[in-house]
């Protein structure tokens, strides 16, 4: 290939233009050069003979006249072995390796393999010499973890390939030759364990994409119960500033029902990422009883480091999604904060002249997030198994105000939506979605009936609360001070969920069927309560047996000791359900 | 050494514009107009027409003047020489003593390798017991101070700088009052901690430009102490000065505003000078106080919004007090379980006291009849708000955790408090 260089007529923060001679595509990368270092960039504009670019560096130090190599490649993952437990910046540097080089500081122009070239795996081959395979077909595995890495014929292969030799079992790098195959018309190509592919397209070597029906559980109940997440489907939680929203993505990084979880920390602050990286390798995955990390990819472009980069992060990480998706597991991708995506855009947006849309973002801005959460799916691949892609994104509206176009254009492409409040952050009730905003596409773990019928005593209760503040609790009869008290008694055990202790974060399916039954019995009975006091007084200790309960290990003795309090608490209430509520229960037998 | 230029070809607000060649992206230039010499930076570069932004301001320049390019970014000398001296926004002396040339650093230098950075987890001591006590600062811990104007922010921030416990106290003041000024600098040499001090002052008759120079420069002086082993922190004052600076540089060069005016990259910039708080591994750190003041006393201003979602919590100023409520340090619980066992009870204890005395408050200025338990809660309230909340109290934590208990103990019996009793047992002071 010929070197094609161009020269920097222009530079405007972290947009260069450059003039340039030969072919130059769209999104390609190139490198800046300055003085003795490189700064990669990447092709995001071009007119005649100027191609604008921005540079994922500090651009302090270019020149006019300053050489620009071209490369003639997309910006592009490496994929292979070995991703799992690594801490990336946005294109894919290892941090840790970049420490090594660079001491404290994210020196500029250096950059990294995403894979480590020495180390080797135990590759065992699966297909044979003659096979005839098609991208995205696997022809070996090696151990990765707790998982079986496969080997592929690169996604980006068109065609069908035969193989023609392959290496025996053995301990490989993966940037050795594995195995050669041959193209239809007999051209030759060498496959090693690790292959590029660029990260803003979609990976599409599936047999079928299937409509997502399982539902992830993340062990949160008010998630799981009442908006639930599909594998496969996507949710987004905008919130307020100190709502709460990283310590939910936290806590279902930790518990949700998924093989693998990617983090993609995109504009948020380094503290938060030093948080996981401290706290995940002494973490056992309860499903396979090994580090956490194990199981966890953290892409981390924080807030101070530079903003092309950031943009670039969130198609890094949803590109390892899909790579593990190939391999049938299941991922769950989670972004904090989508809003900071969509400000890079807005930044380079701004700096490329472009007509501004509403609150300056781009006019495209709708279109992006939504090829973005389109890149989820759960899918069927060539060999019958199934694999799928979560993703869940945190949205950060300025002001705290869902109105903004982030939101707004999140929430149309997106499954589910857990909308947290101020209101509910602030009287200190975690998780705080709110019930009556949020809604999801998704099937819930429990009965889809027994779910309604517990978010209308929210309903009705929140209607009488409004009431109650304009005629005072005097002003209310006693049958609706109780729904009242109902639904306050709901939120607090069963809505509202300590992420800090150990077995009440992880409330598994089974555990919320059965509290959620229980809950039916006793919220869907009628008392004999003499006035509002006896009411109050009643429901304070009826909450308080369930809150002791939900802290009781599952179907332990002493979860059976709290469930027999409750029983009597019922009785001694005289409860005495309602027909509707006996209907739901005998219904589900 | 740099070429000449003596032709200025536009000047709008504080940025000009030559036709030069061979110049660089942030470079440094200097302006010989007939006020004096100052400095200007590029900040846009199209073919040979180049863009600066000029730190004396565009006043009097005129197009005759002569443009001399440095070669070089801007920097600042950092040693131990830089300690009890005040400096402006171009980094020269503000006070009587030399300028400093030496050791010349970077400022606005790339981010800490996230790998690179340890969990937050030494308390820094203020002896200011609404931090100490209800929230705390964290070494290495980023918080604003949400104020209105009007409020002692200037003068809390005095106070933590005589009081906290920290090697190196760099202050970055943007757009102050020139008797502002003064006051920062009489009681910090008063109080004696101005041997311990740098400042970088830009005060509200100085042009712009140097105002948005002031936190690079300090947070770069702060990172140079933090790699010496110091623990450094830096308080700023007034952010949103700083954030109106860019808006105003931004709208100048025909920038397409994003929310009311400010520019689109607002939270970037702000973030990157807030992500300068660090604690290095094996090192020192940097600990960052920033006064924001809000507009309007609203949240949702474009400048404490965005602060609000880099920050760990933020300090509100209300009433000349730091407000229990709405305050919050997000570190807190990494430092406040090894301090004394009964800080966390206490802490929360006597904080859902205040917040039910509140609500008595509003129920007495309704006009309703007060009861026994009413009375009790008054007493409390205002013997906290007295005793603890006021700003001039000057107490360790471990004695602001012993009136706490006094008051408590004035006013109550121990199982009102709702504390559990192997403390009340250990800690409930005899009367």
């Amino acid at each position: 290939m010929t070197e094609n260089i161009g020269k920097v007529v222009s530079v405007n923060g972290n947009l260069v233009s450059v003039r340039f001679t030969g072919d130059v595509s769209m999104n390609e990368i190139c490198y800046v050069k300055v003085d003795d270092v490189k700064l990669k960039s990447e092709v995001i504009r071009i007119k005649g003979d100027i191609a604008q670019i921005q540079v994922y560096e500090m651009t302090g130090g270019i020149k006019c006249g300053d050489d620009v190599e071209f490369t003639g490649e997309m910006l592009s993952a490496q994929l292979g072995p070995g991703l799992l437990g690594q801490v990336y910046d946005g294109l894919q540097n290892p941090l840790p390796v970049l420490a090594e080089q660079a001491g404290w500081f994210l020196e500029r122009g250096i950059y990294a393999d995403g894979l480590n070239a020495e180390k080797k795996w135990e590759f065992t081959p699966t297909a044979k010499p003659g096979d005839t395979l098609k991208a995205g077909e696997y022809i070996g595995t090696v151990p990765e973890g707790p998982f079986t890495h496969k080997i592929f014929i690169p996604f980006n292969l068109l065609g069908t390939y035969t193989v023609k030799s392959i290496n025996e079992k053995g301990e490989y790098t993966v940037n050795e030759t594995i195995a050669v195959v041959t193209d239809e018309r007999g051209k030759e190509i060498q496959i090693s364990m690790a292959f590029r592919w660029p990260v803003k397209r979609a990976v599409k070597c599936y047999s079928e994409r299937l409509a997502p029906q399982e539902t992830m559980e993340t062990k949160v109940r008010l998630i799981d119960s009442f908006f639930p997440v599909a594998k496969g489907g996507t949710y987004c939680t905008p919130g307020p500033f100190g709502a709460g929203k990283t310590v939910l993505q936290h806590t279902t990084s930790k518990y949700a029902d998924v093989d693998i979880v990617i983090i993609a920390a995109c504009g948020e602050r380094a503290g938060e990422v030093v948080e996981t990286l401290t706290e995940f390798p002494e973490l056992t995955d309860p499903k396979t009883g090994r580090s956490l990390m194990e199981r966890t990819i953290i892409i981390c472009n924080t807030s101070s480091m530079p903003v092309a980069s950031r943009e670039a992060s969130v198609y890094t990480s949803v590109t390892l999604a899909e790579y593990y998706r190939q391999m049938g597991l299941h991922v769950l991708l989670l972004a904090d904060s989508t809003s900071r995506w969509a400000q890079a855009l807005r930044e380079m947006s701004g700096r490329l002249e472009e007509i501004p849309g509403e609150e300056a973002f781009p006019a495209y801005l709708e279109s992006y997030i939504a090829a973005f959460y389109e890149r989820a799916g759960y899918v069927r691949l060539p060999d019958g198994s199934t694999g799928s892609v979560t993703i869940g994104g945190t949205v950060s509206p300025a002001g705290g105000n869902f109105e903004e176009p982030v939101t707004q254009a999140t929430l149309k492409v997106v499954g589910a939506f857990h909308g947290l409040s101020r209101e509910r952050s602030d009287a200190r009730k975690y998780p705080a979605i709110d019930p009556l905003i949020s809604w999801s596409k998704y099937k819930t773990v429990t009965d889809s009936k027994k779910s309604a019928y517990c978010k209308n005593i929210l309903l009705n209760g929140d209607e009488i609360g409004s009431m109650m503040k304009v005629v005072g609790e005097e002003g209310t009869s006693l049958s609706d001070y109780q729904v009242y008290l109902k639904a306050e008694m709901l939120d607090a055990v069963y809505l509202q969920q300590n992420s800090f202790d150990l077995i009440e974060a992880n409330c598994t399916r089974e555990r919320q069927c059965y509290v959620t039954d229980k809950l039916i019995r006793v919220l869907g009975s009628e008392y004999v309560l003499d006035n509002k006091d006896d009411a109050r007084s009643f429901f304070n200790r009826m909450r308080q047996k369930f809150i002791n309960w939900n802290y009781t290990e599952f179907e332990s003795e002493a979860f059976k000791n709290a469930e027999k309090e409750i029983d009597e608490m019922y009785n001694e209430g005289k409860g005495a359900i309602s027909s509707e509520a006996e209907l739901l229960l005998k219904e589900s037998e | 050494m740099g070429k000449i230029y003596n032709r200025i070809e536009s000047i709008t607000g504080n940025v000009i514009t030559v036709k030069a060649e061979g110049v660089r992206y942030n470079e440094l230039a200097q302006i010989n107009t007939q006020f004096g010499k100052s400095l200007a930076q590029v900040n846009k570069i199209d073919g040979d027409t180049v863009s600066l932004q000029v730190f004396a301001g565009g006043q009097g320049v005129s197009t005759g003047d002569e443009v001399r390019f440095l070669g070089q970014e801007m920097r600042v000398s950092f040693s131990e020489d830089l300690l009890g001296r005040i400096f402006n926004g171009s980094g020269e002396p503000r006070d009587k003593g030399p300028a400093l040339t030496e050791n010349m650093k970077p400022i606005g230098g790339p981010s800490v390798n996230p790998t690179k950075r340890i969990l937050a987890n030494r308390m820094m001591r203020t002896n200011i017991p609404m931090i100490d006590m209800f929230n705390t600062l964290v070494v290495s811990q980023k918080l604003p101070i949400f104020s209105i104007s009007g409020e002692p922010y200037n003068q809390l921030l005095a106070r933590i700088a005589l009081q906290a416990e920290a090697d190196v106290i760099v202050l970055g003041g943007m757009g102050l009052k020139y008797d502002d000024f003064l006051y920062f600098k009489e009681e910090l040499s008063n109080g004696g901690a101005l041997s311990k001090t740098v400042m970088f002052i830009h005060t509200a008759s100085d042009p712009t430009v140097e105002c948005m120079m002031i936190p690079d420069m300090s947070l770069a002086v702060a990172e140079q102490f933090a790699l010496q082993d110091k623990d450094v922190l830096v308080l700023l004052t007034d952010m949103t000065n700083f954030a109106d600076s860019m808006k105003e540089i931004a709208i100048t060069q025909e920038q397409v505003p994003s929310n009311r005016g400010y520019p689109g990259d607002l939270y970037s910039q702000l973030a990157s000078r807030y992500e300068k708080a660090v604690d290095f591994a094996n090192s020192g750190s940097v600990t960052v106080l920033a006064v924001t003041t809000m507009p309007g006393d609203d949240v949702t201003h474009p400048v404490p919004d965005n602060t609000g979602y880099i920050t760990e919590g933020q300090y509100y100023l209300k009433g000349g007090r730091i407000e229990p409520f709405g305050s919050l340090s997000r570190l807190k619980q990494n430092v406040n379980s090894k301090t004394r066992k009964d800080h966390r009870i206490l802490m929360d204890s006597m904080i859902r006291l205040y917040s039910s005395y509140k609500e008595t408050i509003e129920k007495k200025n309704m006009g309703f009849s007060m009861n026994r338990w009413d009375e009790k809660l008054l007493k409390y309230g205002e013997l906290f708000e007295n005793k603890l909340m006021d700003l001039s109290v000057n107490l360790s934590l471990e004695d602001s955790l012993d009136l706490g208990w006094q008051i408590l103990a004035e006013c109550f019996e121990k199982d009102e408090t709702g504390i559990k009793s192997d403390l009340t047992d250990e800690f409930w002071p005899v009367k």
